[in-house]
């Protein structure tokens, strides 16, 4: 029998008066799919947490998207009691959203806990998302637990990712925890450890309060559900708090845990962690990393790290059915009460109509708004190609801040700076050849190149983002089998030679299409997207020619001749009825071409044509 | 074969609106006979065809000409009373299927019925579709004598490669011998052709156009092969065992047609038809892209009188089955409003050499006219006329001109 917390003693860590020296506050560290969720579901079993009958697979992934694509994307914290040697415990697990779009929230997360599980497959080893992760937490001075997972599976390798792991953070291959969420096996060492290891949480708890805020989600019923760490002090219901990067206040209407369902509790010490409700209704006056503190006894300075969201990626969002445009609308309104990072602005195409550009924190992040407009509002929506934010700045020393090509300023430019990352890929060996070649191609500059263990290396590139949002990852894929990983990092701004290639239809400029490429680049673009564009028109009545341009220089060419038959050549028995009706089909489909100029463009060529074989598909 | 259209349910009897006399197509009324038999049906033929041996008694061959005499009392009876009643028909034509299948005997007797009904006006054309290896002189001279003046064979092509992925069975030797059978019954002769069909070269359609220049018809139809879901060979070329024709292609032969007919003086007057002389057009052929009124007799045969479209049932079973009842073999209509009539009307006479008046237009049209002369699309003559002249460029894109045009109707 598990040593669950009897009920005598779970007096001892009640919510509201749980001494620190018993709480432990852990996240886990790990890759989409080396069984995070399937983890935590054990220990909400193990601990009693969650009793035999109510439990579900991937408990704590409660968006449909999130538990269909098994990726977490908010962080949830959940109280689970723990006794160890007749000493009950408050272990509060913090989820963290497991990719790179996420990094801030991670961080944030990370500032909420002492300690952190490093989970990796024992089959798989680790990847490059959780190399960053680590990284992260080794700078916040967690403890680390090393854990291999998924011992049951016969492709397991637990001596050599133990190996692996023992290296990376310094520690014996002895030490490293190997479990099976599956079946359940070493998850009691696990809980064991956590409490032996991770140290307790320290605040001061006479100090006027302050908690961090780590997770804000909105709830249709209740408003704004805001997760914190309380750091030091205590808070109350029915208090008057201020978010100290804003200076709003509100009233705590409810304070309380989630074990993992809600618990109403009296209060939040030092140490605890919880979630607060206030009534508001928009997850922006609820900010990740943001403080919380007493109205009238405040504290004097913030919790350190809190920074605004920045949208990294952009991209213009349009509806196919363009009287879908208010539907498009109000449902980004909607998100925007769930999704702090979400920008956007409402941006008219002559192609693609009415829409938006909307800012998005990476590409997933634009995955994932894009699948929830489409699943949760019921739109059918065409995306342009993501692009990043440039900085153009003139001769005449005025500068533009470029977020979509077709704004690109005409005129003498001086210079264009566009973001840069530093890139972390983590790959077999054998193909650190395919993966440098890449990177050169995609304007890497090679800072540095590591041995994991004999046959995985980690290669670090200094790389323009607008390179990684374009087809990187899946070109990474494909020249590794699947099997290299990629994470990065914001890393400033260089000066690039970038130009715009416009697409021209006929002599008339195709907003959708214009792309912001480097210059040894665009004649290949121009050539690529010509060629495209001539597959996908149909003829017309006259020849159109498809050209790719810079300014006023022409650098591809490619012509769709003028369609030279267009007649039925007889009637069908009579059968005046069926060829009118064939008329009046096609000019119904007249109508629902865009028209570019004189051209007539199927909307179906705009889709094809944005959503290119190159684009990314893998974004995870 | 082609689904019928969907439209409204008939009454019964086949009864016409009341209002129907006003909106007659015009003065002129013509009669098709659909025949719907053929000894083999052919991998491209989306027609209503049949078989001489699948159908049963009752709508078989031997029965037609009694089974069409029913269907001729209907349309007595449906006219009767109208205006319509007293118009005798001023062109008759006899299509498939394989007309010719039946006893010359039988077509003449479906004539006499109908010229019992109807009567026949005065120079009436009266048309018969034939197979080359269906006929001969004894045939031809009796449908001279019944009161046939025109006999249309189905050549399709000179080339034995062509005719053979067409399916046709006829020896081209054969044309030049029933071509002129059909000159000593004194029945002037058109020859019709397909081109397009797969695996068919320019060349070939040259030797198909000289091969009918020899023998120097009154009138030449040459139809581009549109391939059809639901044929042998719209399966085939779903399978890509044969290629889909190519637009460019059937553009390219359309203009040769053109030319080689025209210099030996064959010249067009609806895209599709060719003609030695005014006096030797297809009158019934015109009568359908002039709108006018005809009567289709015969299974799945369409009608348009007094601005209702109607269309028969389809299998010969199902006919004659609707006629035995005394009802009208009609299965679905159409009651055309003046706004559908008018867009019809365009769609049909813009195919017709200076046939479509300018006036029916509305001004918002000029501009889109000055652009299809501009284009060569349109004849100077249109301007001159005030009519409708496509030119060959234009003809290649008579759809995508009445698209236009058909914003702008009047």
């Amino acid at each position: 029998m598990a040593p669950q917390v009897s009920a005598e003693s779970r007096k001892r860590i009640d919510v509201a008066a749980t001494p620190p020296d018993l709480i432990r506050n852990f996240c886990i560290i790990a890759h989409i799919d080396h069984g995070k969720s399937t983890l935590a579901d054990r220990m909400l079993q193990i601990t009693g947490a969650v009793q035999p009958r109510d439990m579900r697979a991937q408990y704590l992934d409660r968006m449909d998207i999130e538990r269909e694509r098994g990726i977490t994307i908010k962080s949830q914290a959940v109280r689970m009691p723990w006794e160890v040697d007749g000493t009950p415990y408050a272990l509060n697990m913090i989820d963290t959203p497991g990719h790179v779009d996420f990094t801030y929230e991670v961080s944030r997360s990370l500032a909420a806990c002492e300690g952190a599980l490093l989970l990796v497959d024992s089959a798989q080893g680790i990847e490059a998302q959780t190399l960053a992760n680590l990284y992260l937490a080794m700078e916040n001075d967690l403890t680390i637990i090393p854990v291999l997972n998924k011992i049951d599976l016969p492709a397991a390798q637990p001596e050599k990712y133990a190996e692996e792991l023992a290296n990376l953070i310094g520690a014996d291959p002895d030490d490293v925890l190997r479990v099976s969420g599956k079946t359940g096996e070493g998850v009691e060492d696990v809980l064991d450890r956590l409490v032996r290891e991770i140290a307790p949480p320290v605040g001061d708890a006479d100090a006027p309060s302050r908690a961090m805020i780590f997770d804000s989600v909105y709830d249709t019923y209740r408003g704004v559900v805001t997760y914190v760490r309380v750091v030091d002090g205590r808070l109350t219901p029915r208090e008057k708090v201020t978010m100290m990067s804003t200076g709003t206040s509100y009233e705590l209407q409810e304070i309380g845990v989630s074990s993992p369902e809600p618990v109403v509790s009296k209060g939040l010490g030092v140490g605890e962690v919880g979630y607060l409700i206030t009534g508001v209704k928009d997850v922006r006056q609820s900010k990740v990393g943001d403080t919380v503190t007493n109205a009238r006894k405040p504290a004097d300075a913030p919790v350190e790290g809190y920074s605004e969201p920045k949208p990294m990626v952009f991209s213009g969002l349009f509806p196919i059915d363009g009287s879908d445009y208010p539907v498009l609308r109000d449902a980004l309104d909607k998100l925007k009460l769930n999704d702090a990072a979400l920008a956007y602005e409402p941006e008219t195409s002559t192609a693609l109509g009415f829409g938006f550009r909307c800012g998005f924190l990476g590409l997933l992040h634009l995955e994932i708004v894009r699948e929830r407009l489409e699943r949760e509002f019921d739109l059918s929506l065409i995306s342009t190609a993501p692009s990043v934010v440039y900085r153009v700045v003139m001769e005449d020393g005025t500068e533009h801040t470029v977020t979509n090509p077709s704004e690109y300023p005409e005129g003498k430019i001086s210079e264009v700076h566009e973001p840069m990352v530093r890139g972390t890929i983590l790959t077999p060996s054998e193909f650190v050849g395919a993966v440098m070649e890449l990177c050169q191609n995609k304007r890497g500059s090679l800072l540095g190149m590591d041995y994991l263990s004999e046959d995985r290396v980690e290669l670090r590139y200094r790389l323009p983002l607008a390179e990684i949002v374009f087809d990187f990852f899946d070109a990474l894929k494909s020249r590794t089998k699947g099997y290299a990983s990629l994470d990065y990092q914001d890393d400033g701004e260089d000066t690039s030679a970038l130009v715009k290639v416009d697409i021209l239809l006929h002599g008339d400029q195709v907003d959708a299409f214009s792309a912001v490429v480097h210059k040894d680049k665009a004649y290949s673009y121009g050539v690529a997207m010509a060629g495209k564009l001539r597959g996908l028109i149909p003829r017309q009545q006259f020849e159109v020619p498809i050209q790719a341009a810079i300014g006023s220089r022409i650098i591809a060419r490619e012509t769709i001749r003028a369609i030279r038959k267009d007649v039925l050549s007889k009637c069908y028995g009579g059968d005046i009825s069926r060829k009118r009706k064939l008329l009046e089909k096609q000019k119904a489909g007249k109508k629902r071409m865009k028209m570019v100029g004189s051209v007539e463009v199927p909307q179906e060529a705009f889709i094809a044509a944005l959503s290119s074989d190159d684009a990314p598909s893998d974004k995870k | 074969m082609p689904a019928q259209p969907e439209g409204d349910v008939p009454p019964l009897d086949g009864t016409l609106p009341r209002d129907s006399a006003a909106r007659a197509g015009g003065a002129t009324f013509s009669a098709y006979v659909h025949v719907p038999y053929c000894r083999v049906r052919c991998g491209y033929c989306d027609f209503n065809t049949y078989t001489a041996e699948e159908l049963g008694p009752g709508a078989n061959r031997a029965d037609y000409r009694e089974q069409l005499g029913r269907e001729i009392a209907v349309s007595r009876r449906v006219l009767a009373g109208s205006p319509l009643e007293d118009r005798p028909f001023d062109t008759v034509f006899f299509g498939g299927g394989t007309p010719t299948l039946l006893p010359a005997t039988e077509l003449a007797g479906v004539l006499d019925d109908l010229r019992r009904a109807f009567g026949l006006a005065e120079g009436a054309e009266v048309t018969t579709e034939a197979n080359p290896d269906s006929v001969d002189a004894a045939y031809l001279q009796t449908l001279a004598d019944a009161g046939f003046s025109r006999v249309s064979f189905g050549m399709q092509s000179a080339v034995p490669h062509v005719l053979r992925t067409l399916d046709r069975t006829h020896d081209p030797s054969r044309v030049g011998e029933v071509v002129a059978d059909a000159r000593a019954a004194g029945l002037d002769v058109s020859l019709d052709l397909i081109y397009g069909t797969p695996g068919e070269s320019l060349e070939d359609w040259r030797t198909s156009l000289e091969a009918v220049l020899e023998h120097r018809p009154d009138h030449v139809s040459a139809y581009s092969l549109i391939v059809e879901p639901g044929t042998r060979m719209g399966a085939q070329v779903r399978r890509g065992e044969l290629p889909m024709p190519d637009e460019d292609d059937l553009a390219d032969k359309y203009e040769l047609a053109d030319t080689l007919l025209a210099e030996a003086g064959l010249t067009w007057y609806e895209v599709s038809n060719f003609s030695t002389s005014s006096a030797t057009r297809c009158d019934h052929n015109l009568a359908y892209w002039r709108n006018a009124d005809w009567w289709g007799y015969g299974p799945g045969a369409h009608s348009h009188v007094g601005g209702v479209r109607w269309w028969n049932a389809k299998h010969p079973r199902a006919w004659s089955d609707r006629l035995g009842g005394g009802n009208s073999p009609a299965v679905g209509r159409e009651v055309l409003d003046a706004d559908t009539r008018a867009l019809e009307d365009l769609m049909l006479a813009v195919r017709i050499d200076g046939e479509y008046p300018l006036d029916r237009l509305a001004p918002s049209a000029r501009e889109h006219i000055a652009h299809l002369l501009a284009e060569g699309l349109l004849a100077p003559a249109t301007v001159s006329t005030g009519r409708i002249h496509l030119t060959r460029a234009g003809r290649l894109m008579a759809d995508g001109i009445v698209r236009t045009l058909s914003d702008h109707l009047a």
